[in-house]
């Protein structure tokens, strides 16, 4: 059994009692526990469910890598699901439950996928489940879903908050070991901008467990020393329990800051997602030990050896009472000889190498352990925990040569360097024989922009499994190179460490392990992958390993294989008969280890997702009834709802009122967009389908803009300021879309024309008055002459109105006499005020962006994403008036000389009225007779926009359709969804006021 | 090749699985073939199958530089959907998406096509009526589509916010037979019922140039040596502008970064896909309990895999607007695609100015659900010359203008 130590725990303060739940049984730990380690305290060896076959799964490592102990945290707006054991601190209150498991953990039904397991190897679901068709929707995925999965969907919205924080410097050290805190030492001396990140809450590493001694002293006095020297610099910063989470091109770094799932209760954003840019990256990111691929080498009292003097050395936890170590290298032996130190008993150490280790073999051996070299385990024997060990040869096949009482075993296949964050960005790894693993190629680095290498990788995570002070000092000398300093003159520390003898590689043990025993060989514990699955990849042909992973699953699990990936290719490669380098990695994509999505999206939700841009005029809107509609970041008042009212009887009172009184209408969010220069008339000239350059100061125009394609993209009024001055107004949502593409004009083909672009879009407030009283109220305010002879049709003025410095354009897209009136934006909301009280007696009314949308189609005025959808040119709504044929060019009119544009059956604009006056739905399509080659419909037309008229009385519509100019008072037929058809007969678009007598008064 | 079924796996079990045999042969390339199919995509090889399959044509290469099913065929968001807004797209998704209905069965391979239904949301009240076109036309193409309103939205997707402060939910297209597959099944189930019919599937052979002869394709210069053929079929999604290079002729093809990433697999609570285009997201639940999610692609140019952090931040963040719960859990794995790209943003399955060689591309970021369609489609090309699923598709439509622009209907086309 796992209990608590009467003594010891460097990490734990025993005299602060945390509470705790673990599936609802209350339960004790210290201050500075992690969950793992109080759960183990507690004797809580089994902690979870796998993934497919629903075995007992127990805490098998102490950190990043652990694949089973995940369990669900807390509850409410503070759940959350899959939470590693291992790397939750432990605070009074915790609450958590053990995961994929039905109706609890100690009994679950789907553990009888344990006892099928052999009719569900790798890839069964492929060959299977096929007939009949549609049982996989109705009956197999169903079943299948609700096995997968792992923890529990959060219910609720997040309480907590998250944000992001940026930072620049020289050089960012991830890992807070002896490696990494020497790298920052050798660059913070030099000078350079550090910034030293762990993911823990404790620095140091794993050397104050490993023992050794640094400049000769204990290792942990070393680590506080250099810990305070750090700390006195000023250009070195320090974060721990803050991950380096991924690296991206051109020294971009993500780093992860856990700031209060250690304590709850604090203030403060949870998450805090560092978005960094460096010059150099040095990764002193460790090792992480692999485990043995023996039979049951999953159930719970399992674990790597490593991991197993954490818990004593750190948590004062003993994983067991009774452990047998098993190891094919040197450093298992320190976990031997860590147990016994502890007074706890280690019945065996087996040893894969038929001749044993060096230095900490002896020490073992002096402690009185027994030692049994070239042997293995051939079979762990337990269910829910370890009873005995089943020792065997190691070169045999597994009979068993002796069964040893035990309930714990601690193994060690060696270490694999953590070379994540090396591979993210295009390192390269090499195979290192000697160590039997894989480690970065220096001399294939991720690149810059320079073309020069921008991490570099530090100690163990180099591996440098011994030496990692050494390792670090040399590398950081040649980073701070890099970066343009010198380095100091320092020497490094040295290290003494045990002298050790190699590893031997043992990818299954025992080496010829028979059939029985390789299906019971876990590799990746999560995902329930054994050695026999890879096995049976291979095969089948699924040589290449990633279409192993696929095909097995292996490394797919939420370790994203940092145990059993190194282990499960080998074994590949065994089976394909080729050394390990030839097969390979999988690729290493970010992050490190899971982040959580509210940490990536930062501030940004709810009434922040996006910023809000306001008018100016916004808050009056808003507390007057705005209905509002969202476009692009704006929001507009879609009509102005009054209590009683409907949001469509407001809207057709608004076009009534505004037909016969006057209206005001919002019109701040136009684009407006200033082009100044010399050239300004020629550039606008190639913008715009018209001619711009010959408009005379004073006057506007309206335009059309289209696309290098051909198609009508914006629309709006031109109008000259001066010889040198433009101003574009554009549609609301086109803007910034339309500020972009004159910059990439200028900027990419016309860079040599003396114009510049100003967007003063939020600068004025635009309001239009509109309607036969809008001359009348503006004149009640005083001021400039906005008589028809002063201020004629498509003329502009500055002046004053009232108090307000104005600039008055005439102009109307409602067909009504209207003033479109600019005031600065500081002056908007006062301006607003005046002509609603001066149109009191008028019966002014503001009005919403669908009155405006009816008023423009009752004159047949088209709209930019209405009538146009990306595909329509102008030559197809009748707008040829506005395409200049006096110009040589103009964006699109190339492309509208094409075979398709000038094809005669284009669609063309036309009115549509239904016959008995309804509404046409929105985007229905006008059928022909018969199908296509493809079975389907033909089609001759549709409709673009369609509204009520207040002021016809019936459904108006405007729409695309064959030939449609020439084939007016045709009836066609468009069916709805429903089944019904609607009938409409083809009208000219403009249905109100067509000698435009109203606007012109 | 032995069929696959439960009785083969009971069969298998008591030998310990030691007698499956191999999905597919690894043989050595041959001199000379009827048809090489360049790219052992998921395009690449379903164009192999129909060839064999409808029109017996069963001397065929496809060659694959890397391993089969490698590209984005294996690293895309799996969803498959028809309700596309212009006829000719309506017609071959639509055959693509009818086709998977009945793939597992057709390829003796469980390609876990699930019909749960694609949803797109109508965030504005233009997307409202871009929606409501689209499901006009759907139903005049033969798609079943259905326009729904905000509370429906819900029933389907419980976790939906449909209420949010900046972008309430209006309304949604809703596609009930849409869904999702398993992609690598697609890709390896193809394979095998290529190689069982004969052919054979050559992997880790890269093409490095086109041999012809007097304006027409006379074979391939790879890895593994020259081999000769009477048709070509280049089937490279983003490396389509090498290989047209090599051909002699130029594709109006940009290659971007796609991105999309998984969180942390949870038990089931989403038994839809939901696209979400007015924030830019997409997101639906994997068997394996994951919750699968992508955006919008890079903004540059490239042929990385990789892709920028920028683009999964935009991403999740419109997710969690859109479905709150998301925010507690994890991502466990970002990764990027590179994604060919037309300037009309649909595809170009089509003849080329090489006799004999034709070409299949611009899938951009949402080819897969086109993959069965497609194939049938261009096995129908090379084999007979034409095929009215392809024929809107040709490469002349940009010289023509006849461009086929789904933007219209949905921002983001996946
Ligand atoms: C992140 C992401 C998400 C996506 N989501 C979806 C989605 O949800 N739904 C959807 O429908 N689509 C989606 N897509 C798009 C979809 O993945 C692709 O359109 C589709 O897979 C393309 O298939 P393909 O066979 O044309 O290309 P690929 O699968 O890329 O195959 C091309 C093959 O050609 C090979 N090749 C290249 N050059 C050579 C050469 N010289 N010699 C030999 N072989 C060569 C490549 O190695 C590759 O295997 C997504 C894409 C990405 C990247």
């Amino acid at each position: 059994m796992s209990l608590r130590l009467r003594d010891g725990g460097r990490l734990i303060d025993r005299s602060a009692r945390m509470a705790f739940q673990f599936d609802g049984r209350s339960l004790t730990g210290f201050a500075g526990d992690t969950l793992a380690s109080a759960l183990l305290a507690n004797d809580k060896m089994l902690v979870g469910r796998s993934f497919k076959y629903h075995r007992p799964r127990g805490v098998v490592a102490s950190g990043a890598e652990e694949p089973n102990a995940l369990v669900n945290l807390a509850q409410g707006g503070t759940f959350e699901p899959n939470q590693r054991a291992t790397t939750t601190e432990l605070f009074d209150g915790l609450t958590a439950t053990s995961q994929n498991h039905w109706p609890s953990l100690e009994h679950d039904i789907g553990a009888v996928n344990s006892s099928l397991a052999r009719f569900l190897p790798a890839g069964f679901y492929y060959k299977t489940f096929i007939h009949p068709r549609p049982f996989w929707k109705h009956i197999y995925e169903p079943f299948i879903r609700q096995s997968a999965g792992l923890g529990k969907a959060p219910k609720d919205r997040d309480a907590d908050r998250y944000e992001h924080f940026y930072y620049f410097c020289d050089l960012v050290v991830i890992g807070g070991g002896v490696a990494g805190l020497q790298a920052a030492r050798v660059a913070g001396e030099a000078g350079a901008k550090v910034l030293l990140l762990e993911q823990s809450a404790h620095w140091g590493g794993r050397a104050p467990v490993d023992g050794g001694e640094i400049d000769g002293r204990p290792a942990e006095a070393w680590v506080t020393d250099t810990l305070a020297v750090l700390e006195a610099m000023p250009n070195v910063t320090l974060r721990s329990r803050c991950m380096g989470a991924g690296v991206y091109d051109h020294g971009y770094l993500l780093a992860y800051e856990r700031l209060t799932d250690h304590a709850p209760q604090a203030d403060g954003p949870r998450h805090r997602l560092w978005r960094i840019r460096t010059q150099q990256i040095i990764t002193a990111t460790g090792a992480i030990e692999r485990p043995l691929s023996f039979a049951g080498n999953d159930i719970p009292g399992v674990m790597l050896a490593s991991a197993v003097r954490d818990y004593v050395v750190n948590y004062g936890v003993a994983p067991g009472q009774r452990t047998v170590v098993v190891t094919n290298n040197d450093d298992g032996y320190r976990t031997a000889i860590c147990l016994k130190q502890a007074g706890l008993d280690v019945p065996r150490i087996l040893d894969a190498r038929e001749t044993g280790g060096g230095a900490l073999m002896e020490e073992a051996r002096a402690l009185g352990i027994r030692i049994d070299c070239g042997r293995a385990v051939g079979k762990v024997q337990g269910g829910k925990r370890v009873k005995s060990v089943q020792v065997c040869a190691q070169k045999g096949s597994g009979s068993a040569l002796e069964e040893v009482a035990c309930d714990a075993v601690a193994m060690s296949g060696g270490w694999s360097p953590v070379v994540h964050l090396w591979s993210h960005c295009g390192g390269k790894l090499v195979w290192d024989d000697v160590q039997a693993h894989f480690r970065p190629d220096a001399d294939r680095p991720p690149l810059g922009r320079s073309g020069q290498g921008f991490v570099a990788v530090a100690g163990a995570a180099n591996g440098a499994l011994t030496g990692a002070v050494a390792d670090a000092d040399a590398m950081a000398r040649g980073v701070v190179q890099a970066i343009g300093l010198k380095p100091g003159k320092g020497i490094a520390p040295a290290e003494t460490q045990p002298e050790e003898l190699p590893i031997e590689p043992v990818w299954l043990m025992p080496a010829q392990a028979k059939t029985e025993l390789k299906a019971k060989a876990w590799l990746d514990y999560q995902n329930d992958v054994k050695v026999s699955d890879v096995q049976l990849a291979a095969r089948e042909g699924f040589e290449s390993v990633e279409h192993t992973k696929r095909y097995t699953t292996l490394g797919m699990a939420t370790d994203q294989g940092k145990l059993s990936n190194i282990n499960g290719l080998a074994i590949l490669s065994d089976a394909l008969g080729q050394p390990i380098p030839q097969t390979g990695t999988t690729t290493f994509r970010p992050p490190y280890t899971p982040i959580s999505m509210g940490a990536i999206a930062g501030e940004a939700r709810g009434d922040i997702f996006q910023p809000v841009r306001e008018t100016p005029m916004y808050g009056w809107n808003d507390s007057n009834g705005a209905d509002w509609e969202p476009v692009g970041h704006w929001r507009r008042p879609y009509a102005y709802v009054r209590s009683g009212e409907t949001v469509h009887d407001a809207v057709m009172r608004e076009v009534t009122n505004t037909r016969e009184n006057v209206g005001l209408l919002d019109a701040s969010t136009l684009g407006k967009l200033i082009v100044k220069g010399p050239d300004a008339g020629k550039f606008l000239d190639m913008l715009y389908t018209n001619m711009m350059s010959t408009l005379k100061p004073g006057r506007c125009r309206y335009g059309l803009m289209c696309t290098e394609n051909g198609f009508l993209t914006d629309d709006g009024v031109v109008a000259r300021i001066d010889e040198d001055t433009f101003l574009c107004h554009t549609t609301t949502g086109g803007a910034d879309r339309i500020h972009a593409h004159m910059e990439e004009w200028l900027q990419t083909e016309w860079w040599d024309w003396q114009v510049y672009v100003a967007n003063v879009t939020e600068q004025y407030a635009q309001i239009g008055v509109v309607g036969p009283k809008a001359r009348a109220v503006l004149e009640t305010l005083g001021g400039m002459d906005l008589s028809a002879e002063a201020l004629p049709f498509m003329a502009w003025a500055d002046g004053k109105i009232g108090a307000f410095d104005a600039r008055a354009y005439r102009v109307s897209f409602s067909g009504e006499l209207s003033y479109e009136i600019a005031v600065p934006a500081s002056r908007g909301q006062a301006f607003w005020d005046a002509l609603l009280e001066a149109g009191k007696a008028h019966g002014i009314m503001p009005y919403g962006t669908e009155a405006l949308h009816i008023m423009r189609a009752e004159k047949g005025f088209i709209m930019i994403g209405d009538e146009t959808d990306g595909t329509v040119i102008p030559q197809d709504l009748g707008l040829n008036w506005a395409i200049s044929k006096k110009k040589d060019d103009y964006l699109g009119k190339r492309a509208q000389e094409r075979v398709h544009m000038t094809d005669p059956d284009r669609w063309k604009l036309v009115g549509l009225e239904t016959v008995d006056g309804s509404v046409l739905p929105d985007g229905a399509y006008a059928v022909a007779e018969g199908t296509n080659a493809n079975g389907q419909r033909n089609m001759q037309g549709r409709v673009t926009s369609t509204y009520h008229s207040p002021t016809l009385g019936k459904g108006i519509a405007m729409g695309l359709v064959k030939h449609g100019p020439d084939r007016m008072g045709e009836v066609l037929e468009f069916p709805g969804t429903d089944g019904t058809v609607f009938k409409a007969k083809i009208v000219d678009p403009v249905f109100y006021d067509k000698d435009g007598d109203k606007q012109n008064v | 090749m032995k069929r696959y079924s439960a009785f083969a796996i009971a069969r298998e079990a008591l030998r310990h699985h030691s007698g499956w045999e191999r999905a597919w042969a690894s043989p050595e390339p041959k001199r000379k073939y009827d048809v090489i199919i360049v790219g052992a995509g998921g395009h690449g090889l379903a164009t192999a199958y129909y060839l064999g399959k409808n029109f017996g044509i069963t001397n065929v290469a496809v060659l694959e530089k890397g391993w089969l099913g490698g590209g984005n065929t294996g690293r895309n968001t799996t969803i498959i959907r028809s309700n596309y807004l212009q006829d000719a797209s309506a017609a071959i998704y639509e055959k693509s998406r009818s086709l998977y209905e009945d793939l597992s069965q057709d390829l003796n391979y469980n390609v876990m096509f699930s019909p749960r239904g694609v949803m797109m949301l109508a965030q504005t009240h233009h997307e409202v009526r871009g929606y409501q076109r689209t499901a006009h036309a759907n139903a005049l193409q033969g798609v079943a589509t259905e326009y729904i309103g905000p509370e429906r939205v819900k029933e389907l997707c419980p976790i939906i916010c449909i209420d949010g402060p900046r972008y309430p939910v209006l309304g949604a297209l809703w596609q009930p037979r849409g869904g999702t597959a398993r992609h690598d099944a697609v890709a390896w189930g193809y394979a095998r019922a290529c190689s069982a019919m004969g052919m054979d599937i050559i992997q880790k052979c890269e093409v490095t140039g086109v041999r012809s002869e007097g304006g027409k394709v006379r074979g391939v210069e790879t890895s593994k040596g020259p081999i000769e053929c009477d048709k070509l079929g280049v089937v490279v999604a983003g490396h389509s502008g090498v290989l047209a290079e090599m051909a002699g002729f130029r594709l109006p093809i940009e290659s971007v970064a796609l991105q999309a990433l998984v969180s942390e697999p949870i038990k089931p609570c989403m038994d839809v896909v939901v696209m979400a285009n007015t924030v830019h997201g997409y997101m639906s639940q994997s068997d394996k309990g994951e919750m699968v999610i992508g955006g919008g692609a890079d903004g540059y140019n490239n042929y990385t895999q990789r892709g920028s952090f920028h683009h999964i931040e935009e991403t999740v963040r419109a997710l969690i607007e859109t479905f709150p719960m998301i925010s507690r859990l994890k991502m466990l794995r970002q990764w990027g695609g590179i994604v060919d790209m037309t300037g009309d943003r649909s595809p170009i399955l089509s003849k080329t100015p090489l006799e004999g060689c034709f070409i299949n591309c611009g899938w951009g970021t949402g080819g897969f659900k086109a993959i069965p369609g497609s194939g049938w489609g261009m096995a129908q090309l090379m084999a007979t010359g034409a095929s009215p699923l392809t024929a809107e598709f040709s490469l002349d439509r940009f010289k023509e203008g006849r461009f086929i622009d789904e933007s219209v209907a949905a921002g983001v086309a996946h």
